[in-house]
């Protein structure tokens, strides 16, 4: 496949990211998941970042956690709630779903959902009468832009 | 003495302002033609002013004055002079100055090119521009003085954020003020019409390039973000739902929605309720995420110095400029003209749809940005976080229905069209998409339908902008070169608007799901793999830079049947002790070659560097798709029947065509 | 119920602007405890001491017959050195000090004591910082008030000011050291 390569070596500053080496599990499946459940955990003493993208020493504390609780056969829920345990729904990036934050999950739908009932009735309501044709006055000034 | 006369021409603007809020308003309620000119020569003179305290602090951060505190805390002499400049917006006081500098240059431009305005409409659009600028010049004065003195001068200063020491400083902040600020010219149009009583088509014709005015550089501007995030961040991320992201992004989301009902008032004259409400709430929006950034109400990487009482300034010109319109629209709202009626298979209608999915798509973003204030206050005892996991799984689905209907959009007549027709005429899109999602669902696995189907809406969306040009340029006769040079620039718009979206979401369905990963310890000579890139390191050495140290590694990555070579840097800034990676990027058509290293590490085989390699397909394709949307932007914006005043020609249209609006 | 349609925005901003106006003065980094009122996690630490095993530590079983103090601490920590004089205090009113020095290096810690001054009655090392998660530190400073029964009643995040022990903690300890 040829491709026009831009080998832009482009130096632009980033701090060091997150998983390191000595970290990951041997188990390609393992830490696979430890992977997808990081990414799910807030680093809490970090400016809203991930603890599989933050570079902090509790970050990196909580991905070793995190390992070892999978390599201890828990499930990815069982590992989600130990965490959740200690720092609270806070840790999660998943808000739960619960009465407090149903507001969260379901606002969005039911602005649509409002939106379209609104649609509708205004429809069936509206009569046929068409718009006020344009005065005089009115005319005049659209000829004028145009 | 460059200090104080910048501070000096800060106050009278100030003054200016004041008097520009407050005449014009009384002139257009007494018909009083001459304290109506006077809002003309007072927003010119406002903008004059504000320039030349702009300039000053320019100059004052060109030459390393560090007797002005601001520059002592975010300049360097080590550090290099584009940044240094940029510096002058580095920061909060300074970046405060350049949104009133933008706000008055808005203003100054609609007393310029505003002459075929009713004198009362202009007259009271420009007071109330003043009236915002008023209240940012006093924040800026009382709160936030950016000439104030420090002594005794340091001799040398607190370097900027080596993040921030990068070409995208230089562009990124002035071009979302560009489009925040510019928001508010269509919300002092949304509310003079509130005042006038009516919102004529006149008056969406006047306001719709003033949107794009602020939709293009907002559009490049978030665009721009995203790209200097994945090369500044070090692993390919290109949007985290950040408070801050989320800020810029509610106010384009509702300013395409903006974009669209304009259309349907000025070519119908419906909708106006709506489209006055859209410009009130994104310029909030704008506000709102200016709220955001400098009150520390929500933790955030953006985060600027953060002050709560800061905020509470803040807090009260939202209250005052958001709660004055949106109270004006409650009373006046109601008594506007309704406009035409139309049928439900109709453009009017799709357009309808189209500003109802954009509202929802906006509440997406805004419930999860100030969910956890509002928890705050409702159950303290249970504080919760929204992230990206919330935003994929709301967002993206609510977006399809969208993404479907804007290929469909501009296949729809004015007033009353046909299913049937419409979708004869979709026929050719639709049967590709579809071919292409069964295509590569069967070709890549069907654990990547969702991908294939992203690619797939990509495809949907592209054809449809050509279709738009090729039912243009095919008229009765067959292909004609006079029907492509005749073509309206507004057309020309539409099609790269929405050939952009498409672009963009093809990009974003390839890297949801075929971007590959490794990280691993390597030593020179060693070979690592990552999807299709093979990695060998060649060697590291140590390297000096302008004001810095850094560890230099270079690879040779070979992929297909090419080779090329990466370099890497770990960087060590010597004045604030800051540390930092350059990721080396091999960019093609087809995806981002990504090598970044990290710290010395040891393995099972002894001591190495760490190294992460990424292989990013069509990322490119993200950022490209922002570009077209923007071109399409400023191609609209050129159209000659938006220059108001400009005589027109018409090419006869061939029988069967729509006119594209 | 058209004019309602109309006033819905206006009235909807009204709600925003209360929740941000409150938002205000809130910490947004400041995390709610999930300990209060639920037994001390268990732990078992090594010392700080120049020896193998660092000497005689601290573990939660010892947290029984008497409320404590429980404050996480370490040298990096750059509010510390400003909170040690308020501890000192503390343990010279006769309110018992415990300390875990989180993420440091035993050295590291037993340097800092020497030039600042040891309030503790008992010290523990936590330098892979897993006790630390169990308690849900986020930082340091952070103290646990732990009554006679080894159950967490408060959380201080951040140091304890001379106001903050005056007010809330020493009227809570003396209150725990009269239950039952």
């Amino acid at each position: 496949m040829k491709r026009a390569l831009l080998a832009l070596a482009l130096l632009l500053a980033a701090p060091a990211s997150a998983v390191l080496p000595d970290e990951m599990l041997k188990d390609a499946a393992q830490e696979q998941r430890a992977r997808a459940i990081s990414k799910d955990l807030r680093c809490v003493v970090c400016q809203n970042q991930s603890i599989d993208d933050s570079d902090a020493p509790l970050a990196r504390d909580l991905r070793l956690l995190v390992r070892e609780q999978i390599a201890l056969g828990k499930s990815d829920a069982e590992v989600r709630d130990y965490v959740v345990a200690r720092y609270g729904n806070f840790v999660l990036l998943k808000p739960p779903v619960e009465a407090d934050t149903l507001l969260l999950w379901a606002g969005p739908f039911a602005v649509l959902l409002l939106g379209a009932l609104g649609l509708v009735l205004w429809r069936r309501r509206a009569p046929a009468a068409e718009a006020a044709p344009l005065t005089e006055a009115e005319r005049a000034e659209l000829d004028r832009l145009s | 003495m460059l200090a104080e006369i910048g501070h000096f021409a800060l106050i009278l603007a100030l003054l200016v302002a004041a008097a520009q809020a407050v005449l014009p308003m009384l002139g257009a309620a007494r018909g009083d033609a001459a304290l109506m000119a006077f809002g003309r020569s007072a927003a010119g003179l406002q903008a004059l002013l504000i320039s030349i305290a702009f300039a000053a602090l320019m100059i004052l951060f060109g030459q390393a004055d560090f007797s002005v505190a601001l520059v002592a805390n975010h300049s360097a002499l080590s550090q290099p002079l584009p940044y240094r400049l940029a510096a002058t917006w580095g920061n909060h006081e300074g970046s405060m100055l350049l949104w009133v500098l933008v706000l008055a240059i808005y203003g100054a431009g609609i007393a310029r090119f505003g002459d075929n305005l009713r004198a009362t409409l202009q007259a009271r659009i420009l007071a109330i521009q003043a009236m915002i600028s008023v209240a940012f010049l006093a924040f800026a004065l009382f709160t936030s003085n950016p000439f104030a003195r420090l002594s005794p001068a340091p001799l040398d200063g607190a370097e900027l954020n080596p993040l921030l020491q990068d070409p995208g400083l230089v562009f990124h902040p002035p071009l979302l003020y560009l489009g925040y600020v510019g928001f508010s010219v269509t919300f002092s149009f949304a509310v003079a019409a509130l005042m006038e009583g009516r919102a004529d088509p006149a008056w969406a014709r006047w306001m719709r390039p003033w949107v794009l005015a602020a939709w293009v550089p907002l559009t490049c501007g978030i665009t721009l973000g995203s790209f200097w995030a994945y090369y500044e961040l070090g692993w390919g991320g290109w949007w985290f739902w950040d408070p801050v992201e989320n800020a810029s992004f509610m106010p384009w989301l509702l300013g395409t929605a903006l974009l669209h009902s304009a259309i349907v008032t000025e070519k119908r004259g419906a909708l106006a309720g709506w489209t006055i409400l859209l410009a009130i709430l994104a310029f909030s929006l704008s506000l709102i995420g200016t709220f955001l950034v400098r009150s520390g109400i929500l933790t955030s990487v953006h985060a600027f110095a953060v002050d709560p009482e800061r905020g509470v300034f803040i807090l009260a010109m939202i209250i005052g400029a958001t709660g004055t319109a949106l109270g004006l629209f409650a009373m006046r709202a109601p008594q506007m003209k309704s406009g035409a009626l139309f049928g439900s298979v109709s453009r009017e209608s799709g357009l309808t749809i189209n500003n109802l999915i954009l509202m929802a798509l906006t509440a997406v973003v805004f419930l999860g940005t100030f969910y956890p204030v509002i928890m705050e206050a409702v159950n303290p005892a249970n504080k919760i976080s929204v992230g990206p996991p919330y935003y994929n799984l709301v967002f993206a689905p609510l977006s399809v229905p969208l993404l479907l209907l804007v290929t469909v959009g501009p296949m729809l007549a004015w007033k009353r069209d046909d299913a049937g027709t419409v979708g004869r005429k979709l026929l050719v899109p639709a049967a590709f998409a579809v071919a292409l999602f069964a295509g590569l669902s069967l070709w890549l696995g069907l654990d990547k339908a969702s991908s294939a189907f992203g690619l797939a809406l990509g495809a949907w969306l592209i054809l449809g902008a050509g279709l738009v040009l090729a039912r243009r340029w095919w008229g009765a006769g067959g292909f004609s070169w006079r029907l492509v040079r005749t073509t309206p620039a507004a057309t020309v718009g539409l099609a790269l608007a929405h050939a952009g979206i498409g672009v963009t979401t093809a990009g974003i369905s390839a890297m949801s799901g075929f971007a590959a990963e490794k990280i691993l310890v390597m030593r020179p000579g060693e070979t690592a793999e990552a999807g299709p890139l093979a990695v060998t390191m060649l060697g590291a050495e140590e390297v000096d830079g302008p004001n810095y140290r850094a560890l230099r590694a270079r690879f040779a990555v070979r992929q297909g049947g090419g080779e090329s070579s990466l370099v890497s840097e770990r960087r060590l800034y010597s004045v604030s002790g800051n540390q930092t990676t350059e990721a080396g990027i091999g960019v093609s058509i087809a995806g981002n070659q990504y090598v970044a290293i990290g710290d010395v590490q040891s393995d099972a085989r002894g001591q190495g560097l760490v190294v992460r390699i990424y292989w990013h397909p069509l990322v490119g394709w993200i950022w490209f798709g922002g570009l077209l949307m923007a071109m399409g932007g400023a191609a609209s914006l050129a159209d000659r029947r938006f220059r108001i005043g400009a005589p027109q020609v018409r090419a006869p249209l061939a029988r069967g065509l729509v006119p594209a609006e | 119920m058209k004019r309602l349609i109309f006033i819905l925005p206006i009235i909807a901003f009204a709600g925003l602007a209360a929740f941000l106006g409150f938002g205000l003065t809130q910490d947004p980094k400041e995390l709610p405890s999930q300990l209060i009122d639920r037994p001390l996690p268990e732990f078992a630490l090594p010392g700080i001491a120049d020896e193998p095993g660092g000497g005689p530590g601290l573990s939660s079983a010892s947290f029984r017959g008497e409320p404590r103090l429980l404050n996480v601490w370490a040298s990096w920590c750059a509010a510390c050195p400003q909170e040690h004089p308020v501890l000192e205090r503390i343990a010279a009113e006769g309110f018992p000090v415990y300390g875990i020095a989180w993420k440091d290096k035993p050295e590291d810690s037993r340097a800092f004591l020497a030039r600042y001054g040891n309030p503790y009655a008992g010290m523990g090392s936590d330098f892979p910082g897993r006790t630390a998660i169990d308690l849900g530190v986020t930082g340091a400073p952070e103290t646990f008030v732990v009554d006679r029964h080894g159950r967490v009643r408060f959380k201080q995040i951040g140091p304890i000011s001379p106001e903050v022990w005056e007010q809330q903690i020493r009227p809570l300890m003396q209150q725990l050291r009269a239950e039952a």
